[in-house]
């Protein structure tokens, strides 16, 4: 069995869940990685309560970041933006089960970077940036 | 250029010799023989080059600009002798030639300082649909600073410059044309020499993007008719941090300087300030020196193996490379067939795989290669592809590495159950 291309992630990529555009929707983002042309546009209609009762995306991308989207997607139904927004990276690492690599880290969080910037109206930040670096550890590889 | 001879020159060692004097080259990626086909992205670097730099570090570092002590003027004499070398090379005067971090500086420069100052509202520039992002953006950022007009040579379903199609945005009257000398996409060789006459006989100068000709070509400077040319040392087999702009000595007298600060100025006071001569006037501040002298090296590196002798050998298996390549199913391959309008560079498409995934599945075959928009987004919509995959020659690859990138692609088409 492939360690990355597992079925499950082919699946989701040749047959992603949720794909296409809502007719109805209450919020919608549209972003992507600039390193590779993964790009991806999320729809939202939120319930009575604020709570998301349909969701869908497009876009075209890797097979990581199709599936990641698609894997998400799939979890979305009766969140609140507040919930959207504290989802962390490992929601979506965890949907995955695969190692991401660094190069590839951008890939498997694009859809979470457009869902939460759906909630905001925004672009969000990446989950991975705004880290700091230990000088001690500074060109030893 | 018809070949004199029946044979085409060769190397003057083996590509086995050769590829001894790369260090890099006996690394295992994933347990398998690296074959670096990244060249496109940069070059690996000779013995020549990494010695002439840990030379200059350990034993000649000082800083340049002229000063009395022995170290310092050993320093400005190498820096010097760098910069005559890359003249030679170029067929230029050294006062043409003047050090810059990379070809998209020096594509800035002219933006910044013939740009500015020559541009007006309603004047027109030309780029091309197939250039690089770094031979684009800086005309965009004049043109629109001024008021100025950004015109798109289109290029053809081949992937070539449509020369007819140019001819009608040169009847304008544009001031300036921005053309790559090879295509970081498409392999395409534009008839630079025959732009230049189009471009001077509509009274517009030229400037060439020359990022990727650099390691490929023979670039008389006279001879290609380009009034500005970019240059960089890091796809050449030289270190990164440097590159140089040619420009022709009379433009480059009247513009004005484009960094200010020490080394480029004559005379200071708080009346006065004036500009050192050239090509000083264009260098303010402590220039990368030891990259500047690894330049040098690298650059006496390829004249030693023949310029000819070493387009010869690229073509020879850029031909290779395409023949294998149309093996593959599924495959678009974009950019001219093999001949002497393309280069080793070899852009595809793969139905059903994004570029991505195809590079990572390379990567497990020790094969590098790149995906994406390669700084070419407006390339890539006229190809109508989101991104490709490309592989790009250097002269120490074989046709043992295209043999494995093509096994390489028949495995992605496995592991996606094509």
């Amino acid at each position: 069995m492939d360690e990355l291309y597992r079925d499950q992630i082919l699946e989701h990529y040749k047959r992603p869940r949720h794909l296409g555009r809502l007719d109805d929707y209450d919020l919608e983002f549209e972003d992507s990685n600039p390193f590779c042309g993964d790009e991806q546009h999320v729809f939202l209609k939120l319930d009575d309560q604020g709570r998301v009762s349909e969701v869908s995306f497009e876009g075209q991308g890797c097979a990581i970041s199709t599936a990641a989207t698609s894997l998400l997607t799939d979890e979305l139904e009766g969140m609140t933006r507040e919930e959207l927004l504290a989802l962390p990276k490992e929601f979506v690492l965890d949907l995955l089960g695969i190692d991401i690599s660094a190069t590839r880290m951008k890939c498997a969080m694009l859809g979470l970077k457009v869902v939460k910037g759906a909630s905001l109206g925004k672009p969000a930040d990446w989950e991975d940036e705004g880290e700091q670096g230990d000088p001690a550890a500074a060109g030893i590889f | 250029m018809e070949p004199t001879a029946t044979t085409a020159p060769t190397l003057p060692r083996s590509i086995e010799e050769i590829r001894g004097e790369f260090p890099i080259l006996v690394r295992q990626i994933h347990g398998q023989p690296l074959a670096y086909l990244d060249n496109g992205a940069t070059s690996q670097k000779p013995l020549a080059v990494i010695d002439s730099l840990d030379r200059y570090w350990r034993e000649q570092n000082a800083n340049v600009h002229r000063g009395v002590h022995t170290l310092s003027e050993e320093a400005t004499a190498l820096y010097e002798d760098a910069r005559r070398v890359l003249a030679g090379r170029l067929g230029a005067d050294r006062r043409e030639l003047v050090f810059v971090r990379n070809a998209t500086e020096a594509l800035n420069l002219v933006a910044y300082s013939w740009g500015r100052s020559n541009l007006s509202a309603g004047d027109r520039v030309v780029v091309t649909e197939m250039e690089h992002h770094s031979n684009v953006v800086p005309w965009y950022q004049v043109t629109q600073e001024k008021g100025a007009h950004l015109d798109w040579a289109p290029i053809t379903g081949e992937g070539r410059l449509d020369l007819d199609a140019l001819a009608s945005l040169l009847e304008r009257g544009p001031k300036l044309v921005c053309v790559a000398h090879v295509s970081n996409v498409l392999g395409t060789i534009n008839p630079v020499a025959e732009i230049a006459r189009m471009a001077h006989e509509a009274g517009a100068l030229l400037v060439v993007d020359g990022a990727q000709a650099g390691p490929k070509l023979e670039l008389d400077m006279a001879e290609l008719g380009a009034d500005f040319y970019a240059i960089t040392a890091h796809k050449m087999y030289g270190p990164t941090g440097i590159g140089a702009l040619f420009g022709r000595r009379e433009l480059l007298e009247e513009m004005p300087p484009f960094i200010g600060g020490g080394s480029m100025i004559r005379k200071v006071s708080k009346e006065l300030i004036t500009w050192a001569d050239l090509p000083a006037k264009f260098e303010g501040g402590t220039p990368a020196i030891g990259e500047a002298i690894g330049f040098g090296a690298a650059v006496r590196w390829l004249e030693e193996l023949g310029l000819p002798a070493v387009h010869a050998a690229e073509a020879e298996l850029t031909a290779y490379a395409l023949e294998r390549i149309a093996e593959v199913p599924g495959l678009t391959v974009f950019g001219p067939p093999a001949g002497d309008d393309r280069g080793g560079i070899v852009s595809f498409a793969m139905e059903g795989v994004h570029a991505h995934d195809i590079s990572e599945i390379l990567d497990r075959h020790g094969i590098a290669v790149r995906a994406g928009h390669h700084c070419a987004q407006v390339l890539m919509q006229r190809l109508g592809v989101p991104s490709t995959t490309r592989a790009s020659l250097a002269v120490y690859n074989t046709r043992d590495e295209v043999d494995q990138l093509i096994d390489g692609l028949l495995d992605v088409r496995r592991v996606f159950a094509l």
